[in-house]
C-alpha cells in the first residue's frame, strides 16, 4: 500500500539563504506514528510545517495520500482539511468556548450542519476527557486541557494525518501525561501521526519509527527503540545522551 | 475687565441647534465612509499580495503627512472648480479619506497584534485566508481596536470644525458668524465648546459600554 505521506528531497530555505530543511526524503506509512527528534533549530518544526503548507517548499515534493502538494495548482485549503496540526502553543481561539472552537471549523470548512457539528464536538471533547467543560473559554482551562481541546479540534475535521509540533513542551510537567494519553490512544486507533517531541518514553512506547534531524538534514532513521537506545551515528548518540541525562528526560524514559 | 453678555445668546439658539445637527451629520457620514475606507486599506496592508499592500501604504502615508485643511481646499476649491461639489460633500469626502488613513493604521495594528498562531491554526484547519480573517482574526482585532478607534472618531468630530473653512455651516462657522454680530467671544465659543465636549464625551461613553459588553472571561 502506498505511504500516507511521502517526502522526496524536501528543502526549505529561509530568507538569507540558510536551509531550514535540506533534502529530506521520508515516508510515513498508513497508521504509523513517526517521531521526529533533534536539537533545537534542527528543522523539525519546519519539516512538519512543510507537510501542511505553513512553509512552502523550495525543492522536492510532498505527496499526501496520493495528492501532490507542492504544485502551483495545489489547493492548500483542501490539503489542510486532511492534515490536522497541533501546536506547541495550543492556539485555541480565545474568544470562543471550547465547544465553539470545535464547531466553527466544521461548519465553515466541512459545511456540516451546526447540530451535527455540535454532536461531533461533544463526542470528541468527551473522548479527550473534557466532557462537561464545553462551555469554558480557553482562559478558563489549564494548559493540558487547552492542548486536549486543540487535539479534539483537529480531530473534528476527520483528518487523515495528524501533525504534532512539540505538543507537550509548553506544559507544566504534571499535565504532560494527560496529553500523551490522548495521543497514545489515537495512535492505537490507527491514526497516522508525525510527532515532534522530546518525550522519550512516549517515542519508545508508541512510535514505530523515529528520525533524527540535525542542521536541517535527516541524519538517522530507524525503529524508534533502536534510534533511542542504540543510535548509530555519533551526532544522534550525543543528542540522546544529552537528553537522557536530563532528570526529566530520564524520568520520562521509564514511565 | 470683560463684561459678560449671556443675555444676547439665546436668540441664536435655533441657529446653534441647526449647526449642531449639521456637525453631527457630517461627523456620522465621515465616520461611516472613513471606517469603510480604513478597514479596506487596513486589510490591504496585511494581506499577502504586494501591489495592494503598496497601494494601501501609499494612501496612508500620503494622507497622514499633509494637513487636513489642505485636503479640504484641494477638494472644494481645486476639484470643485471642475466638478461643482457642495460644501457638505466636499467636507465629508475630505474628512473621510483623511480619517480613513488613520483608521487603516488602527486596523492594521489591531490585526498585527493578534498572535500569528491564530491565523496558522485557522489555516491548518482548512480555512482559507479570507475565512480565517473573517471568523478568527478580525473579531479579535476589532475588539482590541475599539479604544483607539473611539479616539479617532472623537478626533474626527473635532476635525469637522475645519469644514467651516469651505463654508459648510457647522458649529464653528455659525459660532464665528454669531460672534461677529454680538462680539461676545467667550459666551459664544464656550457654548460651542460645551456642545463639542458633550458629543465627544457621549462617543467615549458609548465605546466604554461596548467594550464592557464585548468583554469575555
Amino acid at each position: 500500500m502506498e505511504p500516507m505521506v511521502e517526502m522526496r528531497g524536501v528543502s526549505r530555505r529561509f530568507p538569507g539563504g540558510h536551509y531550514g530543511v535540506r533534502g529530506v526524503t521520508l515516508d510515513v506509512q498508513r497508521g504509523e506514528t513517526l517521531v521526529i527528534m533533534g536539537p533545537s533549530g534542527s528543522g523539525k518544526s519546519t519539516l512538519l510545517r512543510c507537510v501542511n503548507g505553513l512553509e512552502t517548499l523550495d525543492e522536492g515534493e510532498i505527496i499526501i495520500d496520493g495528492m501532490h502538494v507542492n504544485h502551483l495548482t495545489t489547493n492548500w485549503n483542501k490539503v489542510r482539511e486532511e492534515v490536522g496540526m497541533v501546536f506547541q502553543g495550543f492556539h485555541l481561539f480565545p474568544n470562543r468556548t471550547a465547544l465553539d472552537n470545535l464547531v466553527l471549523p466544521q461548519v465553515v470548512v466541512r459545511r456540516r450542519p451546526p447540530s451535527e457539528a455540535k454532536a461531533t464536538a461533544l463526542r470528541l471533547l468527551d473522548r479527550v476527557g473534557l466532557g462537561g467543560k464545553e462551555s469554558r473559554y480557553p482562559a478558563q482551562l489549564s494548559g493540558g486541557e487547552k492542548q486536549r481541546v486543540a487535539i479534539a479540534r483537529s480531530l473534528a475535521m476527520s483528518p487523515k494525518v495528524m501533525l504534532f509540533d512539540e505538543p507537550t513542551s509548553a506544559l507544566d510537567p504534571e499535565m504532560i501525561p494527560e496529553v500523551l494519553d490522548v495521543m497514545r490512544s489515537l495512535a492505537r486507533e490507527g491514526m497516522t501521526m508525525l510527532v515532534v517531541t522530546h518525550e522519550i518514553g512516549f517515542a519508545r512506547e508508541v512510535a514505530q519509527r523515529a528520525v533524527f534531524l540535525d542542521a536541517g538534514v535527516l541524519v538517522e532513521a530507524g525503529l524508534a527503540r533502536d534510534l533511542i537506545d542504540r543510535p548509530e551515528t555519533s551526532r544522534c548518540r550525543a543528542f540522546m545522551q544529552r537528553i537522557l541525562r536530563r532528570p526529566e528526560g530520564g524520568i520520562a524514559a521509564w514511565t | 475687565m470683560y463684561t459678560w453678555h449671556w443675555d444676547e445668546l439665546p436668540q441664536y439658539a435655533p441657529l446653534i441647534a441647526a449647526a449642531t445637527v449639521r456637525t453631527l451629520q457630517i461627523s456620522v457620514v465621515s465616520i461611516l465612509f472613513g471606517s469603510v475606507l480604513g478597514v479596506v486599506a487596513g486589510l490591504m496592508r496585511v494581506q499577502p499580495l504586494k501591489p495592494f499592500r503598496f497601494l494601501a501604504a501609499a494612501y496612508v502615508e500620503l494622507l497622514r503627512n499633509i494637513p487636513l485643511m489642505l485636503v479640504l481646499y484641494l477638494i472644494y476649491f481645486g476639484a470643485g472648480a471642475f466638478l461643482p461639489v457642495s460644501p457638505f460633500w466636499a467636507s465629508a469626502l475630505g474628512l473621510s479619506i483623511f480619517e480613513g488613513a488613520y483608521v487603516a493604521e488602527i486596523v492594521r495594528a489591531g490585526i498585527e497584534s493578534i498572535d500569528r498562531g491564530q491565523m496558522e491554526a485557522a489555516r491548518s484547519l482548512g480555512m482559507s485566508y479570507f475565512q480565517s480573517m473573517l471568523h478568527i482574526v478580525a473579531p479579535q482585532a476589532a475588539r482590541r481596536s475599539l479604544p483607539p478607534l473611539t479616539g479617532q472618531f472623537v478626533s474626527l468630530v473635532k476635525d469637522s470644525s475645519l469644514a467651516s473653512l469651505v463654508s459648510y455651516e457647522e458649529l464653528m462657522l455659525v459660532g464665528r458668524q454669531i460672534n461677529s454680530r454680538i462680539f461676545s467671544p467667550f459666551e459664544v465659543f464656550l457654548t460651542i465648546g460645551a456642545i463639542y465636549f458633550a458629543i465627544c464625551l457621549f462617543l467615549s461613553l458609548l465605546s466604554r459600554w461596548q467594550e464592557a459588553r464585548l468583554a469575555r472571561p
